[in-house]
């Protein structure tokens, strides 16, 4: 792992009027490093990710990103063209809900496809056999690579989802609730396949979810949120297994055990 | 190779009236590589606490925890992830898995993870999978619908697959029977041969006796009832 951080959140912050969504929030992530961020509903978990990823504009605070080109810069000052070009490339963005992140209306291949024209992929051949490659490897037949995703069960609307962000082979990936509405046998396939992604192409995540047993899989650190703000954080399992804050105390404990 | 000092424990349950449990307080504590040490004492004497934060589990409240130069109480998680990954094993108790992976892949993982090729880490997996006679028609499957002894050796195969220079074993022999436990002690003792720092819960005494070099009794760590 490198000594430079991939992305650095520093103070962000963001108000709905009065009321607070989050406040404050710092850290750093390193190359290869997967962050999982809890907490309950309305504890600002996805507000903050919202934030990070340039879907909404904080308050306060900086998220600065080591590009490619130009080293760290920060993504909220930068101009909505780069800031584009950034979440075409280099991001990703995996949505709870897959039709948020497809395009219903356009075929399996062509949603893979489409990612790679927005980077300049031209040739139809090229970008039709990398659109297949990246089907095989989310686990569907390659001769659904014409059929809409509305032809799809959600679990494989969620899997062409991802294929779709990962096969410009961006760097960092956000992802909301991933595995949240799906049966627990497709959790179980999905959370096999990020973590194999993960691990092959040296991605960092974060990751936000309610389910503990998600970041446990899947996450190195593990923030708490409660209210907006950070409570807990650190390597998973210690947070987990020795949590310190009353309230990682309480939604730990709160898990039914199966 | 493992290194504490003045190590202390105590667990403060905030939403069961605040209560504060003193577990372990001035700990001292060295394992030199090629040596086996076994934690004694009775049940909640908090030997399980100890090894737990030796491995970076649960957290110290001070002291250092010292594995192959680095303090796990002060640095950052990845600092800890990669010490779990290059220098300390652990073989706990139970098995925690992604289901659907099969058991040869999840023996072959530490290897992968400190880029052993997959040909490589496989046959390693092959190897050790066998020598504790985990039938090969059980290879391809999730361990995760094996018996209890199943997954005890399958988390020792997958323990023992990388050559990490320190290791921590919780009750490594428990639950294995007579022919098992004898490979599974010889993989202790080759552990040790190779330079491994090891400290380990052994319940059973005679395996004690055989692979462990010295007793720590964690009783004298103790400051209170433990959890």
């Amino acid at each position: 792992m490198s000594d430079h951080a991939l992305l650095s959140v520093q103070g962000i912050t963001k108000y709905y009027g009065q009321h607070i969504g989050c406040a404050d929030v710092s850290f750093d992530l390193y190359p290869g490093e997967v962050m999982g961020i809890v907490g309950e509903s309305g504890s600002g978990k996805s507000t903050l990710l919202n934030c990070m990823a340039g879907h909404l504009a904080p308050d306060g605070g900086a998220v600065v990103f080591d590009t490619r080109v130009d080293g760290p810069k920060d993504t909220i000052t930068m101009s909505e063209p780069e800031r584009r070009m950034l979440s075409r490339t280099d991001w990703a963005f995996v949505h709870q809900h897959a039709r948020d992140g497809l395009r219903m209306g356009v075929s399996a291949g062509g949603n893979v496809g489409e990612r790679l024209m927005a980077v300049g992929a031209r040739h139809y051949g090229d970008i039709r056999g990398q659109a297949i490659d990246w089907l095989d490897r989310v686990e569907i037949d390659a001769d659904r690579v014409d059929d809409r995703p509305t032809t799809f069960s959600g679990g494989m609307q969620q899997r062409l989802q991802i294929a779709r962000n990962l096969v410009t082979g961006p760097r960092l990936v956000f992802m909301d609730e991933p595995t949240g509405g799906l049966d627990v046998s497709v959790q179980a396939r999905l959370l096999d396949l990020l973590r194999g992604l993960v691990r092959d192409m040296g991605l960092s995540a974060i990751i936000v979810t309610h389910d503990l047993a998600v970041v446990r899989l899947l996450a190195d650190r593990l923030m708490v949120m409660k209210s907006g703000h950070v409570v807990e954080n650190g390597l998973t399992d210690q947070v987990l297994d020795d949590p310190q804050h009353p309230y990682t105390q309480l939604l730990v404990s709160s898990v039914l055990q199966v | 190779m493992i290194e504490l000092q003045n190590v202390s424990k105590t667990f403060t349950l905030h939403n069961q009236g605040a209560a504060v449990i003193e577990v372990l307080s001035d700990v001292n504590l060295s394992v030199e590589a090629g040596e086996c040490v076994a934690l004694t004492g009775a049940s909640g004497a908090g030997k399980s606490t100890l090894m737990r934060m030796i491995y970076g589990n649960y957290m110290a409240q001070s002291g250092t925890i010292c594995v192959g130069g680095t303090d796990l109480v002060s640095v950052e998680p990845r600092d800890i992830i990669r010490v779990r990954r290059e220098v300390l094993g652990y073989v706990s108790q139970f098995l925690r898995v992604v289901p659907r992976v099969p058991t040869l892949d999840v023996v072959a993982e530490p290897l992968r993870a400190v880029g052993v090729s997959d040909a490589e880490a496989k046959a390693r997996a092959s190897e050790l999978l066998s020598q504790l006679n985990i039938p090969e028609n059980l290879w391809s499957l999730s361990p995760t619908t094996f018996s209890g002894g199943e997954q005890q050796r399958v988390n020792i195969a997958r323990g023992f697959a990388h050559p990490y220079p320190a290791m921590l074993l919780d009750e490594p022999t428990a639950s294995l029977d007579a022919t098992n436990r004898a490979v599974v002690l010889g993989l202790i003792k080759s552990a040790k041969e190779r330079g491994a720092a090891i400290v380990g819960i052994f319940h059973d005494e005679a395996a004690r006796a055989e692979v462990c070099d010295r007793e720590i009794d964690v009783t004298t760590f103790a400051t209170g009832q433990a959890a």
